[in-house]
């Protein structure tokens, strides 16, 4: 590791944010798309949504902690691409043949994506506000939510970094990335999962994403969190932890590959 | 003299595909040196491994007096390498692609906006500076890329392929810049699949066939390897000509375009006694042309094959 390590990390962090300048066209998709899906389900189909939902319970106080989710996921995949042009149009392949700490590269996307995400789950809060959103807890809470939603961030950033790795071209790591951008749908955040059928159900109540909504639900409406806080953090770990080790191998790797 | 890259039994393989076999190379200080081959033949994996981007499968190399396996990031802090796909930032302009390199050599940022502008003086890109580099031409990213290697004073420079894609006046360009890096003393090692690139440039040219060196030497003495000098005589009738060819010994020429082929070592020696003796017996010459070998000659001596055959490997 060089003493470097630091100002390495900052500089490649600069260069994050030189890109998000010069083409805000991935982060604004990124908050785009959650808040198209915010509209949609709110204004058409939440209409025939809340009936089942049970009297006294808003739809889309019901819904945020899921589009949250997807904003995150969004984000994630904006990083997943950045990291595959880097990887395939050969800027990185200089950064190789330089002396500069190895892990500065990745490190200075992880804090662009954690930052980029952060922001935009804010901007997207902002739309939830103005159509009615309103969280019953307190503001510790709203923190400890917004804390939770920087853990998972964190997570499927090392996931997304793999994933863009690994991909060869910017189009595969863009399909990749659609798990975590979609892969909210199914699980308790948009309906409640007891509404489906056995196997989609088991899937949607076991898979992390349920476990991470759930968590925020709790955090920002004071519903039942019980166990999900918990299998939700373990899931973080495993996640990330995974994404982390399958990025650094794939860095590591010798870079021509036929 | 010292080295400033030794290399020995340097190998490298994909699969079952042998790359480099077995490469031994002793470049001195300060020299410029030439490694060509067509497609294929290894050039851009030698590059690679000496510029530490991929190990070697065997044989070792030391690169700035620094071992490339044991100390690779010494390695990376005395080299500069330009690759034949500019490896430049297209999302960013001129300028911060040279900042950014700035920055990662710990430059400051005084320092390094001084030096980002020298280079973009020297390499002729002040206007172009402050754009982003989608919409440089190809010549203007190779300079770029270029200016980007030697922010952080390299004293060993590795260029793959400079000149490959670029029209006639960005190579000339590219040239020039090449021979004033040389003259500034920084040791510099190019492939190339021009024979006349190497030839203009580099002190010693390595020929690299399949994997391996073929020849190694300065221009002149690959040049030298092979016979394929001679001298065409233009004679004004056909009777002149069998004279000529009567006299030197040397067959009958050809009749209908009236031209007569002597091998010679293209010597002035040679070529006076041989205008001397046909002076001395009044055989009238119309024209004569002097055909020295280049190395396009030597490389098809060397290798038994043209340098372009191999491009689609």
């Amino acid at each position: 590791m060089s003493t470097y390590a630091l100002t390495d990390a900052t500089t490649m962090l600069h260069r994050d944010f030189q890109h998000l300048r010069r083409y805000p066209l991935m982060t604004i998709s990124g908050i785009g798309t959650p808040t198209v899906f915010l509209l949609l389900f709110n204004y058409v189909l939440g209409g025939a949504v809340s009936a089942g939902l049970g009297a006294g319970v808003s739809y889309v106080n019901y819904l945020v902690p899921g589009i949250l989710m997807m904003t995150v996921g969004s984000g994630c995949a904006a990083t997943a691409i950045g990291v595959n042009m880097d990887m395939t149009e050969g800027v990185v392949a200089r950064f190789r043949v330089m002396a500069i700490s190895r892990g500065s590269v990745l490190t200075g996307r992880v804090v662009g994506s954690l930052i980029r995400t952060l922001l935009s789950v804010l901007l997207v809060v902002g739309v939830a506000v103005v159509i009615g959103f309103r969280p019953t807890t307190g503001p510790a809470q709203w923190l400890l939510a917004y804390g939770f939603l920087a853990l998972v961030t964190l997570a499927l950033t090392w996931l997304a970094i793999a994933f863009g790795m690994a991909a060869k071209t910017v189009a595969g790591a863009n399909s990749s990335t659609l798990l975590l951008q979609f892969g909210p749908f199914i699980s308790s955040g948009f309906v409640p999962a007891s509404t489906m059928p056995v196997g989609v159900r088991w899937f949607a109540e076991n898979q992390p994403f349920t476990s991470m909504i759930e968590t925020l639900r709790g955090l920002l409406l004071g519903t039942p969190i019980g166990k999900s806080a918990i299998i939700a953090i373990a899931w973080c770990v495993v996640i990330a932890l995974v994404g982390y080790l399958w990025a650094r191998a794939a860095y590591n790797r010798d870079p021509i590959r036929y | 003299m010292t080295s400033a890259i030794v290399a020995t039994g340097l190998r490298k393989s994909y699969r079952e595909k042998v790359v480099l076999d077995g490469i031994d190379l002793d470049i001195p200080e300060g020299s410029v040196f030439a490694l060509l081959g067509p497609n294929g033949a290894g050039k851009t994996t030698t590059v690679q491994i000496l510029s530490t981007y991929i190990k070697a499968d065997g044989g070792d190399a030391r690169v700035a007096g620094h071992d490339l396996a044991r100390d690779p990031d010494a390695v990376r802090a005395a080299i500069g390498v330009t690759g034949q796909f500019s490896a430049v930032d297209k999302l960013l302009s001129g300028e911060e692609n040279l900042m950014l390199m700035a920055d990662l050599h710990h430059l400051g940022r005084r320092e390094g906006r001084r030096r980002a502008a020298e280079l973009l003086k020297q390499f002729d890109l002040v206007g172009a500076g402050p754009n982003i580099v989608t919409t440089y031409s190809g010549g203007m990213r190779r300079r770029l890329d270029l200016a980007m290697t030697l922010i952080g004073n390299p004293r060993i420079i590795f260029l793959d392929e400079p000149t490959t894609g670029l029209d006639p006046g960005s190579r000339h360009t590219m040239w020039q810049i090449i021979r004033d890096l040389a003259a500034g003393g920084v040791t510099i090692f190019l492939t190339t699949q021009y024979l006349e690139e190497a030839d203009e440039l580099a002190g010693r040219i390595a020929v690299l066939d399949k994997g391996r060196l073929v020849a190694e030497g300065t221009p002149d003495e690959l040049k030298r390897q092979i016979p394929g000098g001679y001298v065409r005589l233009q004679f004004s009738d056909a009777t002149r000509l069998a004279s000529a060819a009567r006299l030197l010994g040397v067959g009958s020429g050809d009749d209908d375009a009236l031209t007569l082929e002597i091998p010679t070592d293209g010597g002035v020696r040679a070529l006076r006694a041989l205008l001397e003796q046909l002076d001395h017996e009044n055989v009238d010459v119309a024209g004569l042309t002097v055909h020295s070998p280049d190395l396009d000659d030597v490389y098809f001596a060397l290798t038994g094959h043209g340098i372009k055959e191999d491009s689609a490997a």
